[in-house]
């Protein structure tokens, strides 16, 4: 088979796409996407994040030619989603986390074989296949079990494994990890980032968990109302804000209220000033300058410093653009 | 060929998944049966209130009826979930189809069959044979092929009202209600003799479907009946271009469906 390009495996250019609804009697045009210009090259793994109706579900279905773009152009694996979808849909594998892929009243088996002969895998390159997604999603003591009997934590595995069976380049997962405990999404992205470091597999996956976005992304879209405002690291992301750091001492003895370190704030003492909490702003000093002058004052036990949580940081770029 | 393996793993995994309801299947033929009977009774009483109807017997009815009746059961049985197109976008089904490299309409008509409407075809077969066995049939190698070819073209012609009825659902909000209409109505008008229709039943179902290409024209020629004046008798020989002409609206709906679809939500 050949492999369309070694180019960007996402590339879309003003991508833009607009849905007619009925307002009462009405019509009116909601814009779910808009202006949109994005480039991920293989192997990256990024996390596409917005608030609820950004058009993160919209943005993927016109990825994988579910959807007609309204304005600009979308490649994906280098290829047209809607006029090239049969040829892409070898390419790409998906997950949305709430809808199924596999077969309600079938075991997980026979769903997984089925697949495997839609996408007319060899029956070598299914038993191997097959074998390794079993093993490394632990999916042997349910493989018998109908889909319909499944626990959500099960079924999600399974509908990984379903969406990632023919091997695709490029794996897509909406919300993969909703409703899921802790432990299982835990696994999940363990089993997410062992895929990727074995076969090189593109990951782009949204998520309202901005734990999946730090422990499996290395970049990060950021949309808002259908518009990307953010294109980098999470590092990167939280300096935008300007987001304050927090430094949390623990001292040796009471002491009163550290309010006159240089360039920090003080935000409060406990155990009668034993453990105190500093903010500081990352762009104007670090923290080794702030524990020097720290230790100029008082007996440091024990530190640490808290980075803002990103929910938090996502939040603030959003008031700030309303 | 690799495609056709798949379709044929997917269907296979359908007809097992519903073996396992096997006791149902008595229960099924048992009401298909009851149903059916009503429906030739219906037939009957009309034609005894006029005992011509539209210048058929009695026997030519239940013809007509056999034939209609078996092949829209037969293309229910492989075609029928198509007009529930609605919950297949609901389910998000649809969606999961875009992303399998087959084309979507073979996948949602081979994403399910329905064994259960097996029972049906078993009532319309048995007024086929019964109306075949009390007309006056010319048998020959010919009226054998004439009633081959009309209930092939029976079957091709309901099985793309089904296809034709999900393309529309795509458009339409309360589909499946707004299309049975159509969907059923052409059954019925299929199993009655064309020229006792209503002038809107003519319209609907005489131009745009050609359901009277489906059992009443081929048994007209079959039995070698007058039928209407403006009507030749090698009419019924047509019903493969009446079959052609219904997929080819079916085809033209179901494309133009897909275009205007939206996306599951979600
Ligand atoms: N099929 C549709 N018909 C009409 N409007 C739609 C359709 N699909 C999405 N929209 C609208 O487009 C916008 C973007 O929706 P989308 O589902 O892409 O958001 P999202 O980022 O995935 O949100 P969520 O986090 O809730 O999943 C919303 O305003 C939504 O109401
Ligand atoms: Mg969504």
């Amino acid at each position: 088979m050949i492999t369309p390009t070694i180019g960007p495996i996402i590339e879309t250019h003003d991508l833009g796409r607009d849905f007619r609804v009925r307002d009462g009697l009405r019509r009116r045009t909601v814009v779910a996407v808009d202006r949109l210009s994005i480039r991920v090259e293989p192997g990256e793994a990024v996390g596409y994040i917005g608030a609820n109706g950004a058009g993160k579900s919209t943005t993927i279905k016109l990825l994988t030619g579910i959807l007609m773009p309204t304005r600009g152009t979308v490649a994906t694996c280098g290829l047209r989603p809607m006029a090239d979808r049969r040829r892409l849909a070898r390419e790409v594998g998906v997950v949305f986390g709430q809808r199924t892929q596999l077969w309600w009243d079938l075991p997980v088996r026979d769903s997984l074989r089925l697949l495997a002969s839609i996408h007319a895998l060899g029956r070598v390159a299914e038993r191997e296949r097959t074998d390794e997604l079993v093993e490394r999603l632990e999916l042997a003591e349910f493989l018998g079990t109908p889909v319909r009997q499944l626990s959500l934590g099960q079924r999600m595995r399974a509908e990984v494994a379903a969406a990632l069976l023919h091997s695709p380049r490029l794996v897509i997962l909406d919300e993969p990890t909703i409703g899921l405990d802790v432990l299982s999404k835990q696994r999940l992205r363990e089993f997410l980032i062992a895929e990727r470091s074995r076969h090189g597999t593109t990951l782009l996956l949204t998520t309202h968990d901005m734990g999946d976005v730090e422990r499996l992304c290395d970049r990060i879209l950021l949309v808002d109302r259908g518009s990307l405002v953010y294109d980098g690291t999470l590092a990167g992301l939280s300096r935008t804000v300007g987001a304050e750091r927090v430094l949390v001492v623990d001292l040796a003895e009471p002491t009163p209220d550290l309010a006159d370190v240089p360039d920090t704030r003080h935000l409060g003492s406990e155990a009668g000033g034993m453990r105190q909490r500093l903010a500081f702003d990352p762009e104007s000093t670090t923290a080794a300058r702030v524990l020097a002058s720290l230790s100029d004052r008082a007996e440091l036990v024990d530190l640490a410093v808290e980075e803002p949580e990103i929910e938090e940081i996502v939040r603030r770029i959003y008031a700030s653009r309303r | 060929m690799a495609d056709l393996a798949a379709y044929r793993a997917v269907l296979a995994s359908r007809i097992r998944a519903q073996r396992s309801y096997r006791t149902s299947f008595v229960l099924d033929l048992a009401s298909s049966l009851l149903v059916g009977f009503v429906e030739l009774a219906e037939v009957w009483v009309v034609f005894h209130a006029v005992t011509e109807l539209g210048g058929l017997d009695l026997a030519a009815v239940v013809l007509v009826f056999g034939l209609a009746d078996l092949a829209f059961s037969l293309a229910d049985l492989s075609f029928g979930h198509c007009d529930t197109l609605p919950t297949y976008l609901r389910a998000g089904t649809l969606d999961v189809f875009y992303l399998r490299p087959q084309p979507l309409l073979l996948q949602l008509i081979t994403s399910d069959i329905s064994l259960r409407r097996l029972a049906r075809a078993v009532v319309g077969a048995a007024a086929l044979g019964v109306g075949l066995a009390v007309n006056d049939v010319a048998w020959s190698l010919a009226s054998v092929a004439l009633i081959v070819l009309a209930l092939v073209s029976g079957i091709a012609t309901f099985a793309a009202m089904f296809v034709w009825a999900a393309g529309a659902q795509f458009y339409l909000i309360d589909g499946a209600e707004a299309t049975n209409a159509f969907v059923y109505g052409g059954r019925y008008a299929a199993t009655q003799p064309a020229s006792v229709w209503s002038r809107p039943l003519v319209v609907v179902f005489g131009f745009f479907f050609p359901m009277a290409f489906t059992a009443y024209l081929p048994v007209v020629t079959l039995l070698g009946l007058p039928g209407p004046e403006w009507m030749p008798t090698w009419l019924g020989w047509c019903a493969p271009v009446a079959a052609l002409w219904a997929w080819v609206l079916a085809l033209l709906t179901w494309r133009a469906g897909v275009r205007h679809y939206q996306g599951g939500g979600g």
